[in-house]
């Protein structure tokens, strides 16, 4: 595959504050690539400098093997899908796809037909004479989507697009976003906070924060094998403990001794141990590798949410089987559901649910405190 | 419900009140003085004089002509009016445009000064502009050690229209600009994004988005200098005789019923003029309706 985009050493900073810090990336040809982070992690700040919004203070912008950091918006051969669309509210719709085309002197008779072709790829046929501020978050996407098309550009860039929509509609518009990149061969680059759906969506995902790159994978890699606590905990849900790698294949935490599927570690070296909610078997007290008390259990529909204190380290577990609250259970790892990460600025963050319900219990609950 | 009904409508008695006593009775008034003589017995004769008044006009050439009085009055006062209004449309469509997209402290800035001059009384104003103007004045003065001038403004046409681009200056740029720092930054990008260099920005997407603002800046300009009086008098040397120095003129020499006549014609051609507006930016115009 041919690198469309690359990105090179790029930092950024607002007044002072710095957004963007020496980051760097390549994006493929027909590839759809997810910029991935909390807010304030510089993802929008990346599209921006894509887009010729926002300029480098250092680093380089190529585009297809030509540096196009001084480049204005308008001579780039990418488009933008804007978070809140954008839709130019003094046109109808057929303006609003019409608009790129207009520009360039394209001939009416060619106009009216790409522009048909435009909405019935995005199944607004039928729509072109209305007001764009008559129709509704989804529809408005669709036109916003077919504007930024309609030039065929090599890349489309997308903010956030469908941050305003409801559940329904945006599962509806992932598949659909999924679909339009596959039929057109667009490289697409996303810009999302929601993990779900850069997972669902992605081929590749950036993970971003504090304006770093933490990591850059396959939807499965990044889940499977995060390199760090941030990452771990911020896709997906984690069970993030300190432990001692005591030599390959064996990892010592949380009081006993497991054996795993990870090497190359020096000899007791302290690393970070995630073990994913869903990878953890229930077992009776006996056979288990671990034993806590059940603290909290939810019912999600598919699966239970149990919370478990393992010598005061709170666990949660995602299973099938259940458990009564106060009930004394057993836990069972298998080598597989082991994960070791090296020891990183994010270890001891996160991954320990004390607070992920109980806190809320004790606030709630003013004899708590006395009682402890 | 009803309760609050009545709570809203207490609370807009002293409006209607204001609004009968001060607007609703006086526009009764000019009504009732423009249809009727001194003895206060119906006649259009006010009327009929306003269309038909001629006079004679003796030109630099020495030929005299006859001419509708007041019809002629009336189209000074428009042109005069309309070029006003479109050098104010000029020249602070750009100042909005610098305004809306400058820092807020800059913004600020500009702001105050153009509200500084309408802090000033419009008299004063009006008097300081005879001084620069004059023959002998301020601008002919630092004109000479250029070698250039001197020039001769007073009393002309030009003096009367730059006394009123001055004065309503501020009624062009104030709704423009409030319509400009509205707009969406997003809106421009997206153009950008789409294919628009700066000027394709300004014509495809700015422009038509701020019409809502030209469409009310060029009301708020038009019609106060129409009607205005007072600049004509001091810049034009008396002799540009507009519409509302003719309705002070009648009113001064007591002939109230001809003065509530004039007032009454110009009211109902200014008020058509603005349903025109409306007809046709509600129809063609984004923003109109």
């Amino acid at each position: 595959m041919n690198k469309i985009i690359e990105l090179k050493n790029i930092s950024k900073a607002f007044d002072g504050e710095t957004v963007l810090d020496g980051i760097s990336l390549d994006i493929y040809d027909n590839e759809f690539i997810t910029l991935l982070g909390p807010s304030g992690c510089g993802k929008t700040t990346t599209l921006r400098i894509i887009g010729g919004f926002e300029h480098p203070d250092s680093g380089d912008v190529v585009f297809m093997g030509e540096r196009i950091n001084d480049t204005p918006p308008h001579k780039r051969n990418v488009n933008t899908v804007f978070q809140k669309y954008a839709l130019f509210p003094h046109l109808n719709v057929f303006e609003n796809v019409a608009f790129p085309l207009r520009e360039k002197h394209v001939p009416k008779k060619e106009i009216t037909e790409k522009v048909n072709e435009m909405l019935s790829l995005v199944m607004l046929s039928g729509f072109a004479e209305r007001r764009v501020t008559s129709l509704s978050g989804g529809q408005q996407q669709r036109v916003a989507i077919a504007r930024a098309l309609i030039s065929h550009p090599r890349i489309l860039l997308l903010d956030e697009p469908l941050g305003a929509l409801d559940l329904k509609l945006r599962k509806d518009m992932q598949q659909e976003l999924k679909k339009i990149q596959k039929s057109t061969g667009i490289t697409f680059i996303f810009v999302t906070h929601d993990q779900e759906e850069a997972l669902s969506m992605s081929d590749t995902i950036v993970v971003m924060s504090e304006g770093k790159i933490q990591q850059i994978g396959t939807p499965t890699d990044i889940y499977n094998e995060p390199v760090n606590a941030f990452v771990a905990d911020f896709i997906g849900e984690s069970n993030i403990l300190d432990g001692v790698m005591l030599e390959d294949y064996r990892v010592r935490f949380a009081g006993n001794t497991f054996t795993c599927l990870d090497a190359g570690f020096g000899k007791n070296e302290a690393v970070d141990v995630v073990v994913r909610p869903e990878d953890v078997d229930i077992v009776p007290v006996e056979q288990g590798m671990l034993n806590g008390t059940v603290t909290s259990v939810t019912f999600m529909g598919v699966h239970n949410e149990i919370i478990v204190d393992i010598n005061g380290f709170k666990w949660m577990i995602q299973t099938t089987e259940s458990a009564d609250e106060g009930e004394h259970i057993g836990l069972k790892l298998d080598p597989d559901a082991i994960h070791i990460m090296k020891k990183s600025k994010y270890s001891g963050m996160f991954g320990d649910y004390s607070s992920f319900s109980s806190e809320l219990d004790e606030l709630s609950d003013p004899g708590s405190e006395a009682e402890e | 419900m009803k309760r609050k009904l009545n709570t809203y409508h207490a609370a807009l008695a002293p409006y209607s009140i204001w609004a009968v006593l001060f607007i609703l009775v006086p526009l009764a008034f000019i009504g009732y003085y423009a249809l009727t003589d001194n003895s206060f017995s119906f006649t259009t004769e006010h009327f009929v004089r306003f269309f038909t008044a001629t006079s004679s006009i003796t030109a630099e050439d020495g030929t005299t002509q006859e001419v509708r009085t007041y019809l002629l009055i009336f189209l000074r006062s428009v042109k005069l009016a309309v070029i006003s209004t479109f050098i104010c449309l000029l020249l602070g469509y750009p100042m909005a445009y610098i305004m809306a997209r400058a820092k807020e402290q800059t913004q600020k800035t500009m702001m105050t000064l153009i509200m500084i001059p309408m802090w000033m009384n419009f008299l004063i104003r009006t008097y300081a502009w005879m001084t620069i103007l004059q023959d002998t004045g301020i601008l002919n003065n630092l004109l000479k050690p250029l070698g250039m001038g001197p020039v001769h403004i007073i009393g002309t046409e030009t003096a009367v229209i730059i006394g009123m681009v001055y004065d309503y200056f501020p009624y062009m740029v104030l709704p423009i600009y409030s319509i400009m720092a509205k707009m969406d930054v997003r809106l421009l990008e997206a153009a950008r994004d789409l294919g628009c260099g700066s000027f394709a920005v300004l014509r495809r997407v700015i422009f038509p988005l701020s019409m809502p603002g030209v469409v009310s800046g060029i009301t708020m300009v038009l019609i106060p200098s129409i009607s205005t009086f007072y600049i004509s008098q001091k810049l034009g040397n008396g002799k540009f005789f507009l519409i509302g120095d003719a309705i002070e003129g009648q009113y001064v020499a007591n002939n109230l019923h001809f003065a509530a006549a004039i007032a009454f014609i110009l009211m109902v051609i200014l008020l058509a003029a603005m349903a025109l507006v409306k007809y046709v930016t509600t129809r063609y115009v984004y923003g109109g309706d």
